[in-house]
């Protein structure tokens, strides 16, 4: 996965590693981290785009508020990923446009 | 009309008090009409049923206790894709009008057979005929694929619809003021008085006169009404509105607890409570409003809530609009309803016809909403 990203970690002490699979690849993010932090850090520019005109967006606030970084986390849809941390074999998604409901067990 | 009234920013030909859906509504039919119509809105300190609604452009069982109120329903409904149509073409606004019908969702066999001897009634009561229909479970299945298992039947009402009520008063106060309407964010009117003909409104902010004026403000047409001499039986009536994250579309028709945006948010809503002027929020209601919701549509189970609220119905003892002139003092007028979004596009036309020209088109039976009905 690219690796061209600017957003960059400050120095910190290591605290081990988890590997996640982001949009069908590993990854290997920091024990700690938030989805967020570790998607960006991968490049990917978009994390989802806009239910109404599709735009692309991607994490802004970082701290749960500006709900612009919603991802498709381990199967549920529009999961604030900043506020989410990593866990060894997540899966996570972009959410591409409104999350779906119909055909869902209920 | 005389030039320097127009040029006098303090004075107008016609006076509405209240910048809500009833408000500009009005104001908007009467200022098509060549008269220089000034909107005097509270502000954000109002209650604002306008911004707090649900959104229905709705027709079945409104009136079931007043035939003519049913038939200016009706008739609003079919003069809102006009009314529509002309606010999106001048102000550019999409208020996003649907019309294809409504349903009215019933939990139980029991509310189902009170709604339908309910809506019977009304038939009964209309030789004209009242459009409605029964669906019973394999029709609502049809009509809706994800309704829930345990949903007996529904009823039909295919002059139902909805629309965006933000973007409808948002292209209102748009298309007034292009009209040369002007809109004043006067704080709260504390006096009125009647003088020469005139009527000479007070606020924190200023003095106002006008020679034709009407009272819009909602709940707050209680206070203002006796100042022009006549009574205004109106009371906070709370409904309260969730809202739910935006999903691919799954549901084509509103319904009267349900409903799902152009743009996919899903709103829940219907409560009624007597709680006087709290437009707050209580997890009960929210409670039994998300219950219902799922039980209709059991698929909402997981989708996210994002905001609630509550605002305040303007409500009267038989739940029917008040439109009168005053007998004291002629030239003000009454109006007030807690439907303004069904009822705005015959606001804005033949009732605002009506103080426009002082004359009443007689098919809207305007002695039936007199507040006097209150009084007997």
């Amino acid at each position: 996965m690219a690796v061209d990203s600017s957003y960059k970690r400050v120095s910190h002490q290591p605290a081990g590693t988890v590997q996640l699979m982001v949009e069908g690849q590993m990854i290997e993010a920091i024990a700690g981290e938030s989805v967020a932090a570790a998607v960006l850090q991968t490049g990917i520019r978009q994390t989802r785009t806009t239910p109404v005109s599709e735009a692309g967006r991607a994490p802004y606030c970082m701290m749960g508020v500006c709900f612009e970084c919603l991802m498709e986390i381990d199967g549920v849809p529009n999961t604030q990923a900043c506020m989410t941390e990593v866990r060894e074999g997540m899966v996570v998604n972009i959410q591409r446009g409104s999350r779906s409901v119909s055909g869902e067990s209920v | 009309m005389s030039e320097s009234l127009r040029v006098n920013r303090d004075s107008s030909e016609v006076a509405v008090i209240g910048g809500g859906l009833v408000g500009l509504a009005v104001a908007l039919g009467i200022q098509q009409q060549g008269q220089q119509v000034t909107v005097y809105d509270e502000g954000d300190i109002a209650f604002r049923a306008s911004r707090g609604n649900f959104g229905l452009v709705w027709v079945q069982g409104k009136g079931d206790n007043m035939p003519a109120y049913a038939r200016l329903s009706r008739r609003s409904s079919h003069l809102w894709g006009e009314m529509a149509q002309q606010l999106e073409q001048h102000t550019g606004i999409d208020i996003q009008l649907q019309q294809r019908g409504g349903v009215f969702v019933c939990l139980t066999e029991t509310e189902l057979e009170q709604r339908i001897q309910m809506l019977n009634g009304m038939a009964a009561n209309h030789p004209e005929g009242y459009p409605f229909e029964v669906l019973d479970r394999q029709q609502l299945k049809e009509l809706m694929p994800d309704i829930g298992p345990t949903i007996p039947g529904a009823t039909w009402g295919p002059e139902d619809g909805h629309v965006n009520p933000l973007y409808l008063l948002r292209a209102l106060v748009q298309r007034f003021e292009a009209l040369g309407g002007k809109l004043v964010n006067a704080g709260p009117i504390t006096k009125i008085k009647p003088e020469n003909g005139q009527f000479v409104l007070q606020s924190a902010s200023g003095r106002y006169s006008c020679n034709k004026l009407v009272l819009a403000a909602g709940l707050g047409n209680k206070a203002l009404a006796p100042m022009v001499g006549m009574d205004a039986h109106v009371f906070p009536n709370r409904g309260q509105v969730l809202i739910a994250e935006r999903v691919k579309h799954f549901l084509d028709y509103p319904t009267g607890h349900v409903r799902q945006t152009a743009e996919g948010t899903v709103q829940c809503g219907d409560s009624k409570e007597d709680v006087g002027f709290d437009s707050g929020t209580s997890t009960d209601v929210l409670a039994q409003i998300a219950n219902r919701a799922i039980t209709m549509y059991p698929l909402l189970k997981d989708v996210r809530l994002i905001r609630s609220w509550g605002a305040l119905r303007i409500m009267t003892p038989d739940g029917n609009p008040i439109y009168q002139q005053s007998e004291q003092y002629p030239g003000a007028y009454l109006v007030t309803c807690h439907s303004g979004v069904t009822l705005a596009a015959a606001h804005a036309g033949p009732i605002a016809d009506w103080i426009a020209t002082g004359q009443a088109d007689p098919e809207l039976e305007l002695e039936k909403f007199d507040g006097r009905r209150f009084e007997l």
